[in-house]
């Protein structure tokens, strides 16, 4: 899978540490890194045929950002990918995230098993 | 009673690393000297205080982190926070502006004015300080990559304003370093970074002497997941780095060290932080007179801002937040700050409200005039605990110094990606251990409630902001003069070519209403990009 930061958002703690547990729970996890733009993490995710791709934002700007990669997702044709969210997300706006079609919404405090049982469960692992 | 031998017999580690015994005696200071390791507050090394009389004299700073929307909205959020008895101000930047980017910037989009203040032109930094008399209010601008066009803007600010540039006070942020490795606003590469950094110190020091014009930041490194260790030793390696560039352009120690600032962070234990200070002091003061010769006492004093301590808030059960930041309050007056910043407890959610933002800032007045906080100067100075943690500390730190040293230097530490993965796996680690309840965190794995939603009243986005700074940009750049733009941008790519210090060319281009996207693009012309290392 892919961890991604994208926008202008330097928050990484929670999609580093994030990224190590499924890591060490023997999945195969690329991180983007910074300042990524909604088009480059679709390109590594087509790139990298990975079976999920995880977003964190933090700043408050992830109803946008999470709509312009859903669209870009459905043009590309890889609308079957899985979406995770995390970050700072209010418990207002998991409602609309679903809406978009992101899978699961994780947000700061959620439980790193959690996770890990949601993608296992919907891969199949 | 079994129970009882149980507790007693386990063993308390802090994160340190320094295991704790149940009782200290004098058995445990009786190495301590106290004229070479204690001393006066004042004195050189300076452990209990780097003033004599402390918060007798004058209390603490009081500048809470503040700014968003529009320039003409965060004025009046400064000028009411002044009139709450606030002391200083410290400024909120939105991210675009953070990483040199304009309002009408594609990659801007959603983020205007979200997490701070646009700033776009010199007319945004002159409208958000209408009415604040610079000379009288300290200013610190949380700003990094982008640090020496900001102090080109606010010294123009200043100067039609009237005010001359030696009584302009303030500090910009300016720690790129500790961006690399935490909170992520970074533009260009490392090396030129520090040179702009150099660049800025080299030029406050003719020319705005009470100017700070760098803040290192310990505080995103521990926020990043560092022990408190790791904090002060990454710090202290990364002021070494700016002093010694600025060493190499011909300014004396003395010349400049007196205005280094730090930034630390203040959650976990309370022993430990108040020690980890005491002994930063005292090490700090060695490192500088021994290792930079340096003559004049005030060049060791280690000046900070403490108080603010997010990883240490919690999103469940917000409210208990306000109980944790009375709390680093407290340890930030036991600990000798210069200037207090509080986190507000709505920070885990969102920038602070007008009503979390008072409460921090009553919580500190309330420390300040209703405990005895100002009584009497280092009140834990003598404990056998405290000295003894205090050196235990001390040592710990100069090891971890060590350990970066051997690396090849932070620079190439940072470069590498070391010194971003050694914390990033210790903030896995610290996470497993609020998971498994061994670090307890009330309301996260402890006294947990079932159903909490607890609603709180979070700081409003407004999405106008954007319309209304794309719209001031465009008229700016239809009124001035292009033809006086670009000659400044192209004087400050020459200089940016040469050795040539920027900041008289900074000043030109800002008082020329060039915008802060235009002149970070040339910057990123001459300088490149930082290319992040991502491995895990």
């Amino acid at each position: 899978m892919v961890i991604a930061k994208p926008g202008l958002d330097g928050h990484d703690v929670g999609a580093k540490v994030v990224a190590l547990a499924l890591k060490d729970a023997g999945m195969e996890v690329i991180y983007t890194g910074l300042h990524r733009t909604i088009e480059e993490i679709v390109k590594t995710a087509l790139e990298e045929d990975v079976d999920v791709i995880g977003i964190s934002i933090y700043s408050g700007a992830h109803l946008a950002l999470s709509k312009k990669l859903m669209d870009r997702l459905k043009n590309m044709g890889l609308a079957d990918k899985m979406v995770l969210i995390g970050g700072n997300i209010p418990q207002k706006d998991v409602s609309t995230l679903q809406e978009y079609g992101v899978d699961g919404v994780f947000p700061v405090g959620s439980n790193l098993d959690d996770i890990i049982d949601f993608i296992k469960k919907r891969i199949g692992a | 009673m079994k129970k009882n031998n149980a507790e007693e017999q386990k063993t308390v580690v802090l994160e340190s690393g320094i295991e704790v015994k149940p009782v200290y005696g004098p058995e445990d200071t009786k190495d301590l000297n106290f004229e070479g390791k204690i001393g006066h507050p004042g004195e050189y090394p300076f452990t209990r205080g780097i003033h004599p009389l402390m918060y007798r004299k004058r209390p603490w700073t009081m500048r809470q982190y503040s700014g968003f929307g529009t320039p003409k909205e965060t004025n009046e959020r400064f000028i009411w926070l002044l009139e709450q008895g606030q002391t200083a101000l410290n400024v909120a930047f939105d991210l675009p502006t953070q990483l040199g980017l304009d309002s009408d910037d594609s990659f801007a989009e959603e983020e205007v004015g979200r997490v701070g203040m646009a700033i776009d032109t010199l007319e945004d930094l002159e409208e958000a300080f209408v009415d604040i008399p610079i000379d009288k209010i300290s200013t610190a601008l949380t700003i990094n990559p982008v640090a020496s066009v900001l102090l080109a803007m606010y010294l123009v600010v200043a100067e039609k304003q009237g005010i001359p540039w030696d009584q302009v006070r303030g500090t910009t942020q300016n720690d790129i370093l500790k961006e690399y490795i935490g909170r992520g606003t970074w533009i260009f590469p490392v090396e030129p970074s520090i040179r702009l950094i150099g660049d800025m110190v080299e030029f406050c020091s003719r020319n705005v002497p009470k100017f700070n014009p760098f803040s290192v930041c310990g505080y995103h490194i521990r926020e990043s997941g560092a022990t408190p260790i790791q904090e002060m030793a990454y710090a202290f390696e990364i002021a070494i780095t700016y002093i010694q560039e600025v060493l190499s352009r011909g300014l004396k120690i003395d010349d400049f060290a007196g205005r280094i600032a730090f930034n630390f962070d203040i959650h976990g234990n309370i022993w430990e932080q108040v020690a980890k200070f005491r002994a930063g002091r005292r090490l700090w003061a060695k490192i500088i007179k021994e290792r930079f010769g340096a003559k004049n006492p005030r060049s060791m004093t280690l000046r900070m801002i403490a108080g603010g301590g997010g990883g240490g808030l919690t999103v469940q059960q917000p409210e208990n937040n306000i109980v944790r930041g009375a709390y680093y309050a407290l340890i930030s007056a036991l600990s000798g700050t210069q200037t207090m910043a509080l986190c507000s407890y709505d920070e885990a959610y969102t920038i602070p409200s007008k009503k979390a933002a008072l409460i921090s800032l009553r919580t500190m007045q309330i420390l300040a005039d209703e405990m005895g906080l100002k009584d009497t100067v280092d009140p834990l100075g003598g404990s056998y605990y405290i000295e003894w943690l205090t050196d235990q500390m001390e040592k710990k730190i100069v090891e971890c110094m060590q350990k970066v040293e051997d690396m090849g230097g932070i620079v190439k530490a940072v470069q590498e990606g070391h010194i971003q993965r050694e914390v990033s796996h210790q903030a896995y680690l610290r996470e497993k251990k609020i998971q498994s309840g061994e670090i307890p965190k009330i309301g996260v794995n402890k006294y947990v409630m079932a159903e909490e939603r607890t609603e709180i009243e979070l700081h409003p986005f407004n999405t106008k902001v954007a319309e209304e700074q794309k719209k001031k940009l465009g008229r700016i750049k239809a009124e001035r003069n292009n033809a006086g733009v670009e000659e400044a941008l192209i004087g400050l790519k020459e200089a940016a070519q040469t050795e040539e210090n920027v900041m008289p060319h900074m000043l030109k281009a800002v008082k020329s209403y060039a915008t802060l996207g235009e002149i970070t693009k040339v910057l990123k012309e001459v300088f490149g990009e930082f290319k992040e290392p991502v491995g895990l």
